[in-house]
């Protein structure tokens, strides 16, 4: 669905990429699993179009995404969850998830909201609360339900745990799996959280230095010494 | 503030502070005050008052202490001084608007109205527009722009040079008025995208300046300084409010006496009507997509490019919106003062009607219309204070920042609420 070629990516003369290759397909969960400065949420933003991609190729469906905004990457079905959460704090919730439809027919959105909220119950409550006093927690699970009114067919995530406790961190990776096999969304899924993130992943990548070092199934990866050394130590 | 601080009044540091507040006072006042250039029959000499210098430090010493005794004991700390509104039901504003309509409309036929008040209040109705219409552009798209006049100024040469050149009625040059103006907003919107907060004041200062300039100087167009005289006056339906004209005037075809007041009423109502206007179309708009989307822009730029939003034309067609409100409200001037010229599009225009929408409250449609009347009407009111207008109006505007540091109604209504319960539920988030 989404192929990466080569990619590299520099801000100014700092090289943030350096020759990405990386393919997501149809249906899975791909998870992308890095240390601070590795260059994943670089990856994300250039598949968004930030115009920061020096060299290589990024495909959507068969479309080069060369030269494309991302208003309209993100119209042609790419759902992004930015980093952070960046709700809209004066909003109300349900103002929240309504922005989330900007780009799509208004015609689906109340059932659109409908299926949003039967996967987050807890927004129900927080209808017309205003973002910004949502917890941490909410403010995430509120994140994702907007990205989702968009209808997306590829989901972004950039670090949804970010700041969470391990509790709800965990209910939320549960509810992007649920997502995932229910209505069959990919995911590209980045994290530090690598043992939820593995264990969560169809297939997963580890990424040092701007380079993909690793591949394998979420489950090879969690196995190997490498990877437990560098991310696992101490956790599960 | 710890605790203990307030326990016992810290008198030692208030008299230093006092002290120090003196002693700049004292130094300021040399210059101001001590000196005076005496025109002498053999020449300048100097005349030196320094009593009146150490008057000025004696009052600022004794003013600072009082006001930090004032603020050890009746307020615990300045931060506390802000005051927070009873939560009003959130039909109460809306029924606070309709009477404020209704008042508005009832007013010229109320005995006490005379015709001083009525252009004291079309005065107000021009800012109050301005303000709504600034509202789009700071408010709602939280574009800080600080060359707002320059659009006002814009529309009201729009319908001075029109009609002057082409003959065209006020009724034709007003929408093409407003929509130089916002021309002229998208102009001004392409250059400054990238830039926010107070960058883009700078800039959009820098515009207001350019455009005074250009209209002070493009002689052979704008008459420079001299301005345009003899504007033509707006018409009801074709009928002249002149005792008498070419054409039918409207005392002669109601058949009434002539009075001059007849187009002060009529200047009136139409501002009037333009300004409701502005806040009508301000209200639908934030429910519909292009305003829901301002509003977003205003919050988080990153989330409403993560949305597909494109963010270029969103802020231009703030801009463009936010500047034919001015362009309209700008023609209306020219055609109520009947003379314009460079002078009556200063910067301390552009920062008179932002004072009152930041005063107002961000957002807020009643509170700019408090804001203007406290702004632009309170000083007309108390022109006979003279110089110590602008002494009191800066009293005010920190007293109010203090109390009020969000703008006098600063609650943001929600566009869309859930269809059986009322949205109560919400927190104010400052």
């Amino acid at each position: 669905m989404l192929s990466v070629e080569g990619l590299h990516a520099a801000y100014g003369r700092i090289e943030a990429l350096d020759g990405v290759d990386l393919e997501v397909k149809q249906g899975e969960i791909m998870s992308l699993v890095g240390a601070n400065g590795a260059g994943k949420t670089t990856l994300l933003m250039s598949i968004c179009g930030a115009p920061i991609v020096t060299a290589g190729r990024i495909v959507l469906d068969g479309e080069d995404l060369a030269g494309v905004p991302m208003h309209e990457i993100i119209r042609r079905g790419v759902g992004h969850v930015p980093e952070g959460r960046h709700i809209f704090p004066r909003m109300t919730v349900l103002e929240n998830l309504r922005m989330g439809g900007y780009a799509v027919d208004p015609k689906h959105f109340s059932a659109d909201l409908e299926r949003v909220l039967a996967l987050f119950p807890r927004l129900k409550d927080r209808l017309s609360q205003r973002g910004g006093t949502l917890s941490g927690g909410e403010q995430q699970m509120l994140a994702i339900a907007r990205a989702l009114i968009g209808r997306p067919r590829l989901l972004l995530l950039d670090e949804p745990s970010l700041g969470l406790a391990p509790l709800i961190a965990l209910q939320l990776f549960q509810a992007i799996l649920g997502i995932n096999r229910d209505e069959k969304l990919t995911v590209l899924l980045i994290e530090q959280n690598a043992y939820q993130a593995l264990k969560l992943a169809d297939r997963a990548c580890i990424m040092v230095n701007g380079k993909i070092t690793l591949r394998g199934t979420g489950a090879e990866l969690l196995a190997n010494p490498a990877v437990q050394a560098a991310y696992l130590e101490g956790a599960a | 503030m710890a605790a203990a601080d307030r326990q016992r009044p810290p008198f030692v540091a208030m008299l230093r502070d006092s002290a120090l507040a003196a002693v700049v006072a004292a130094l300021l006042a040399v210059p101001l005050l001590g000196v005076r250039l005496v025109d002498n029959a053999g020449g300048l000499t100097l005349d030196y008052r320094l009593p009146l210098v150490l008057y000025a430090a004696a009052a600022v010493f004794a003013g600072r202490l009082l006001l930090s005794l004032a603020g050890h004991f009746l307020a615990p700390s300045f931060r506390d001084m802000t005051v927070s509104l009873p939560r009003m039901p959130r039909n109460s504003l809306i029924i606070v608007g309709w009477v404020l309509v209704a008042a508005a409309v009832l007013l010229p036929w109320m005995p006490f109205a005379e015709r001083n008040l009525v252009d004291k209040l079309t005065l107000i109705l021009i800012y109050v527009m301005l303000g709504w219409g600034l509202n789009i552009v700071v408010g709602l798209a939280g574009l800080l722009d600080l060359g707002y006049v320059a659009f006002y100024a814009i529309g009201a040469y729009a319908y001075a040079l029109l009609s002057m050149h082409f003959g065209l009625s006020f009724w034709i040059c007003l929408p093409l008025a407003g929509l130089m103006a916002a021309l002229f907003g998208v102009a001004l919107g392409f250059p400054v995208l990238r830039l926010r907060g107070d960058y883009l004041a700078i800039v959009t200062l820098g515009f207001g300046e350019i455009i005074r300039v250009v209209l002070l100087n493009w002689q052979a167009v704008t008459n420079g300084p001299n301005g345009i005289t003899g504007i033509e006056r707006p018409t009801l339906f074709g009928l002249s409010f002149s005792r008498a004209a070419d054409g039918p005037t409207f005392a002669g075809f109601f058949g009434i006496e002539f009075s001059p007041v007849h187009r002060v009423y009529f200047l009136y109502y139409l501002i009037l009507a333009l300004a409701l206007m502005t806040t009508l179309f301000a209200q639908r708009i934030r429910r519909l997509p292009t305003g829901r989307a301002w509003e977003a822009l205003r919050e988080d730029e990153i989330a409403c490019r993560s949305l597909g939003m494109n963010p270029v034309t969103v802020k231009l067609s703030a801009f463009a919106i936010g500047a034919s409100f001015a362009g309209l409200a700008g023609s209306f001037f020219a055609t109520r003062q009947g003379f314009i010229s460079p002078e009556s599009f200063s910067f301390i225009e552009s920062a008179t009607i932002l004072a009152i929408v930041v005063l107002g409250g961000m957002g807020s449609q009643i509170g700019i219309v408090l804001a203007a009347v406290l702004l632009v009407g309170l000083p007309e009111w108390f022109r006979d204070l003279s110089e110590y207008r602008m002494l009191v109006f800066g009293g005010a505007m920190v007293l109010i920042m203090l109390w009020r540091p969000q703008g006098l109604l600063s609650r943001r209504e929600p566009t869309i609420l859930l269809d059986p319960k009322p949205a109560s539920a919400g927190a104010t988030v400052p």
